[in-house]
């Protein structure tokens, strides 16, 4: 590399890797969870695009990275060859084995994963939803009464508001205090931004100690939550295994929290630095139905990943049996072959038939319940702070890992409008 | 013009119903329901043409 760099610009016009980041070469020996990948991950998936659109790399026992629309979707869709029992890359391969996996039905192979998704999709149904939006609305009202009223001039959108706005969602549907919201973002820190790396934890502090005691407690107490609604179910007469729980109600805090929070934080980021998006949507809240995909397409906060089931093919790339395949969501989102501009935002965007939560049968499940949060934490933030911008451009720090979003976001505010009781 | 909708393609995105209730409602478990049969009157036109062009899975073609 030096020495290329010594006789001039790179001819082949790859981008580099910036100094000091340890990777060579994003297309030979990229590493998704390294702070450079996740400062330039747009830039990085245009550039393979062209040049190598199947990026490999020897990291993590061996991981491909596609990076078209076509491949994200074909891997997705392929069951038979990628199979889901492990979806976060890390130094060693999921121990609970398919179909069922660690947490179904997101870890669950066919047929099984059916089966358990199927159990679930009721609860996550837009009917099932809509009536959250009243209490979702209310968390947003009271957080940003706390922004607002405080009678500052300044806030941490994404600590003192994105951050919260799912926990207290998922925190309401599970029938669990809304204080232990802290402890859900710890668990989810440690599993996925930081897979393996913070070191051992206290077993009263682990997150299958706390799932441990809430179903105990909703046992002891029967009630009508998502946990009561799980152990009340019967499937062919018999109630599902302990393990099906647990697993269950990991995936609603690990899958729901981190992803509606990083893409309630982007969304405020990119209207923090996008005046006339942010005056668009003040003025014309009709095109707000629109804007949520648009945020979604643009700054999709989650890649998955597979592992391979049998040595197969990929774009002309030998995959073998064991190795990592990542699914970037959010490159395939921005591949020119499936949308027009697709490296601009576009606000009231008609064609947008984006992946932000998958394709296949793993679609998000949270979908309904995520794109209606996402849509009412923006609607309750610019109706108190119709105008604010960037405090700190450069203490506005990013996740690292498979799903990006800000995780410190100062902003000031310019504009705001007091709560109509306090007139 | 007619809608044409593919339920095996269907993973209950719902982005149809969002756009279009008119057109989509959606069942108990999240999937899409065609309310429609044959030649679409001309004020839903647009509606359908939304719908199709958002669908991810690809599962709502038009046909003229
Ligand atoms: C903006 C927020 C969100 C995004 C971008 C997102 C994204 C995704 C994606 C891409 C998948 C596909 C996984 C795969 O193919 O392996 C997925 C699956 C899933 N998501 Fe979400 N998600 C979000 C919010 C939520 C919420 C709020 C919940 C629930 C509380 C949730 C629950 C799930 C579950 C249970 C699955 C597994 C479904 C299955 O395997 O059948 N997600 N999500
Ligand atoms: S948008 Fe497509 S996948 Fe989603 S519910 Fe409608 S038809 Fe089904």
């Amino acid at each position: 590399m030096d020495d290329e760099h010594a006789a001039g610009p790179v001819s082949t016009g790859a981008l580099t890797p910036p100094p000091g980041s340890g990777i060579a070469d994003w297309a030979t020996d990229f590493d998704h969870t390294n702070e450079a990948y996740a400062a330039e991950a747009p830039a990085i998936w245009d550039d393979l695009r062209s040049r190598c659109p199947v990026a490999h790399t020897k990291r993590f026992g061996g991981t491909w990275l596609p990076v078209r629309h076509e491949d994200v979707s074909a891997i997705a869709h392929d069951t038979d060859h990628y199979s889901s029992v492990g979806v976060i890359v890390a130094d060693w391969k999921p121990t609970v084995p398919a179909p069922q996996g660690f947490a179904p039905p997101i870890t669950s192979d066919p047929p099984f994963h059916e089966f358990a998704r199927r159990i679930l999709l009721p609860a996550f149904s837009p009917k099932a939803v809509n009536p959250l939006e009243e209490p979702t609305r209310r968390f947003c009202a009271d957080l940003m009464d706390g922004i607002v009223d405080a009678g500052g001039a300044s806030a941490d959108a994404a600590v003192d508001y994105a951050q919260n706005i799912p926990v207290r969602v998922i925190a309401h549907m599970l029938g669990v205090p809304p204080e232990d919201g802290d402890r859900f973002r710890t668990f989810i820190h440690r599993i996925l931004e930081k897979p393996g790396q913070t070191g051992p934890v206290d077993e009263e502090d682990l997150m299958i100690t706390y799932l441990d005691r809430i179903i105990e407690e909703h046992k002891a107490t029967p009630r009508d939550d998502l946990i009561g609604y799980l152990l009340g179910l019967e499937v062919d007469g018999r109630p599902l295994n302990e393990d099906h729980i647990v697993g269950t109600i990991a995936l609603a805090l690990i899958a729901g929290i981190d992803t509606t929070w990083s893409a309630i934080g982007a969304s405020l980021h990119h209207l923090a630095t996008h005046p006339d998006d942010r005056r668009r949507l003040v003025e014309d809240p009709e095109v707000m139905t629109f804007a949520v995909e648009e945020f979604l397409r643009f700054y999709a906060p989650v890649t998955m990943a597979r592992i391979a089931a049998s040595d197969t093919e990929l774009g002309g790339c030998p995959v073998k049996e064991g190795d990592w395949v990542l699914l970037p969501f959010p490159a395939a989102n921005r591949d020119p072959e499936a949308f027009e501009r697709a490296d601009e935002f576009v606000i009231d965007r008609r064609r947008n038939r984006h992946a932000a939560f998958g394709l296949g049968i793993h679609r998000c499940l949270g979908s309904n319940l995520a794109r209606m949060e996402l849509r009412v934490a923006l609607e309750e933030w610019l109706r108190r702070v119709p105008d604010f911008e960037l405090s700190d451009p450069a203490g506005v720090r990013w996740s690292t890992g498979q799903v990006r979003g800000p995780r410190t976001l100062p902003v000031r505010l310019l504009r705001t409008v007091p709560s109509q009781g306090s007139v | 013009m007619r809608i044409l909708f593919d339920r095996e393609k269907c993973v209950g995105h719902n982005r149809c119903h969002l756009l279009a209730p008119e057109l989509f409602d959606v069942d108990d478990e999240g999937y899409a329901v065609l309310l429609v049969e044959g030649d679409l009157p001309s004020e839903l036109v647009d509606k359908a043409e939304l719908a199709a062009d958002n669908c991810p899975e690809f599962a709502i073609t038009l046909e003229s």
